[in-house]
């Protein structure tokens, strides 16, 4: 098979399990895009940054049949546009967009809109390539986007945000409707654009974890574990059996802290305040067994090069393990109630679906993935340590409603909370942290981790002196925002809330 | 039903007393007393993401939880800046949302508050200025209140919220 055929050229890539490395041509590049599309592959990343002789390289990472394979594509000419790949996985879309925004460099599929830059910068900088700016353009003012337009009797635009009427992140929705009905949803993001790829490049190598932590505060476990995932394979640092449960640990707290919080606002969004009350009770009572456990309410800072900050506080694990208990216990009652709740079921059933065939088309990833079908999910499929040995049960869910939503975190939160369990008991002893040297100059590492939304994948290269040259975070969220504009086609206006709730996608991991 | 009736019940109710004001948090007092008195504990405030890692919305969320139990104290979270006495903004202020800032800033009524939540907020944290990063909210709003912490948590968060309501005592007021 053909796309066994590039695996074959490939190397080893120093970084998460499973994956390799290849540089083809332009001309080439589009021909693997093709043998992985034509082999059910995903597309994880598309991002461009320099070689080490300052070539501009467009560089990808996909994954196919439990192997993963990082594709770097230097263009030896930049001003030629390379060949563009939207159409083989609609996600790369927006990815290439970012791109040209960011680095000049142009694909050759039609939509040539900006996508990160709004006004910030005018088009001729190119933010990865130029040197930093120590502030913004004082003349940038707002621009205009073209937004495509939806014409027909009756029909007319409603635009929402950027600034949202509940606690949430700022991201613009313009929705073409007739009467309460939903014809079309545009989305426009990057409000929360703020440099995070520059801001990498002037941070030291062994310090810029506490960015990626910041990448999505929500999903900080994830992307401080595949930052460190990375920098570790760069450094040839092989971290201590302890530090990798502790990990897994901190990213199953994570992943029940966030299914908490989401059960919550998914029961108040259908009309049921005693779900967020109940939920949202539950949840703090985490937070608080955290920071008596770990030190952090969130764990912000707790993962670092070479292991874990801390270690777990004395009696931290039983006193983790006994309010986990009582976590599972009492999430099965507020399941039943969930269920058996008329009003509830009317509003999660049927709402926002995506049917597997257009999961799998549009490349939807992560939770709603699995929650039409996707049946991916990297501690089970591309497991690194200590997810090798805990046997993970892999959740899905065929409906692809925010019913089936709900349930894939109903019964994630149940697995994660019987992993804690396992983890807690099976805590290997020895040190929590091993010295890290700084990487060798030009040397990539990637990591990849399953977070609570989805894959978070992390490239990252070094410069010289213990600098990054590049580093790119990775969120499933650019994956998941196009298909929330399918989602939501023939549902009403009210159920938006709800729907989008359903896929909790991240907006400033997506706008970097 | 009913079993939802014995959840209730069972868990009873949990809220906790909220923490006093801390005058270490004030940056600015612009408000006057009587003012104060008016608005008194019966506040509403918008928060604004203007550009932060989502970190600082984790706890605000939890301020609506039954432990702190916000809504309790008179205060709540509303829909429109028209409609809020105090803006609660996060994140360093990126340049695409530094108009809707200073428009939402514009839309809220006189006397208005303004609370800078988290690291960023205060300084710009991590993230600092660049080509697409104000830095903290100060560069772009009046700021009477700034709560650092990464993110804070719902306890400093309500000491803040309850510090912009309440008056400097005499000679404590920090300059404008």
């Amino acid at each position: 098979m053909p796309m066994q055929m590039w695996f074959s050229h490939s190397a080893p890539q120093p970084g998460a399990p499973g994956l390799y490395s290849l540089a083809v041509s332009p001309e080439q590049w589009r021909q693997v895009a093709q043998d992985f599309a034509a082999a059910a592959g995903r597309l994880l990343a598309l991002w461009a940054s320099a070689d080490e002789r300052g070539t501009p390289t467009i560089r990808a990472a996909f994954l196919a049949e439990r192997r993963g394979l990082l594709l770097s594509v230097p263009l030896a000419r930049p001003e030629i546009s390379y060949p563009g790949i939207g159409d083989l996985f609609p996600a790369a879309v927006r990815m290439q967009r970012a791109i040209a925004d960011l680095t000049g460099l142009r694909s050759t599929d039609s939509d040539a809109r900006p996508w990160l830059r709004h006004a910030a910068w005018p088009a001729g900088y190119r933010p990865l390539l130029d040197p930093p700016l120590s502030a913004p353009d004082p003349q940038a003012n707002l621009d205009d986007y073209a937004f495509v337009r939806v014409e027909g009797d009756g029909v007319h635009e409603i635009a929402v945000g950027p600034v949202h009427a509940g606690t949430i992140e700022p991201g613009h929705f313009r929705f073409s409707v007739v009467g309460e009905k939903v014809l079309r949803l545009e989305e426009r993001l990057a409000y929360t654009h703020k440099g995070i790829e520059q801001r990498f490049t002037q941070l030291r190598i062994l310090d810029a974890h506490r960015l990626a932590a910041r990448v999505s505060g929500d999903s900080a476990v994830a992307y401080s574990w595949a930052y460190c995932q990375a920098l570790e394979s760069m450094a040839g640092v092989e971290i201590a059996p302890r530090a990798a449960w502790l990990r897994a640990l901190y990213l199953e707290l994570e992943r029940v802290a966030n299914h908490l919080g989401d059960l919550g606002a998914l029961g108040n969004d259908a009309g049921f305040a005693f779900g967020l009350a109940q939920f949202s009770r539950l949840k703090e009572g985490l937070l608080r067994a955290s920071h008596e456990a770990l030190g952090e309410r969130y764990l912000m800072d707790a993962i670092a090069p070479g292991g874990t900050r801390r270690d777990l506080a004395r009696n931290g694990a039983p006193s983790l393990g006994l309010y986990l208990r009582e976590i599972a216990d009492e999430v099965l009652r507020l399941r039943v109630i969930y269920d058996e709740h008329e009003g509830v079921r009317d509003r999660f059933n049927g709402a926002g679906t995506v049917a597997p065939e257009l999961a799998a088309r549009l490349g939807l990833t992560g939770l709603a993935g699995r929650a039409s079908a996707q049946a991916f999910d990297l501690r089970s499929d591309l497991p690194c340590e200590p997810y090798t040995q805990l046997a993970v049960k892999k959740i899905t869910r065929t409906d692809g409603d925010v019913a089936a939503r709900v349930a894939v975190r109903f019964d994630e939160l149940q697995e994660s909370c019987r992993l804690i369990q396992h983890i807690l008991g099976a805590l290997p002893d020895g040190p929590h942290r091993t010295p890290v040297r700084e990487p060798a100059e030009g040397v990539i590492g990637a990591g990849l981790i399953e977070g609570w939304r989805g894959p978070v994948w992390v490239a990252l290269e070094a410069g010289p002196a213990g600098t990054i040259r590049r580093c790119h975070p990775h969120d499933p969220s650019w994956q998941n925002w196009p298909v929330l504009e399918h989602a939501i086609i023939g549902n009403i206006i009210p159920d938006f809330p709800l729907i989008n709730k359903s896929f909790n996608l991240s907006y400033s991991g997506h706008d970097l | 039903m009913i079993k939802t009736l014995r959840q209730i019940a069972a868990v009873g109710i949990i809220s906790e007393p909220p923490p006093q004001p801390d005058e270490d948090l004030r940056i600015r007092d612009s408000l006057q007393a009587h003012i104060r008195a008016v608005l008194g504990r019966a506040l509403c405030i918008r928060h604004i993401d203007a550009g932060s890692c989502n970190g600082c919305e984790l706890e605000i969320h939890a301020l609506n939880n039954p432990l702190y139990n916000l809504e309790g104290l008179g205060i709540r979270f509303v829909a429109s800046p028209r409609h809020a006495d105090l803006l609660l903004v996060t994140g360093p202020v990126s340049k695409h949302m530094e108009v809707a800032l200073r428009r939402t800033y514009e839309a809220t009524p006189d006397p208005k508050l303004v609370v800078a939540l988290g690291d960023c907020g205060c300084t710009g944290g991590i993230f600092g200025e660049s080509y697409a990063s104000c830095g903290r909210v100060s560069n772009v709003l009046p700021v009477d209140v700034a709560v650092p912490g990464c993110p804070p948590s719902p306890t400093r968060i309500l000491a803040g919220i309850l510090t912009a309501i309440s008056s400097a005592p005499a000679g404590r007021a920090a300059p404008v």
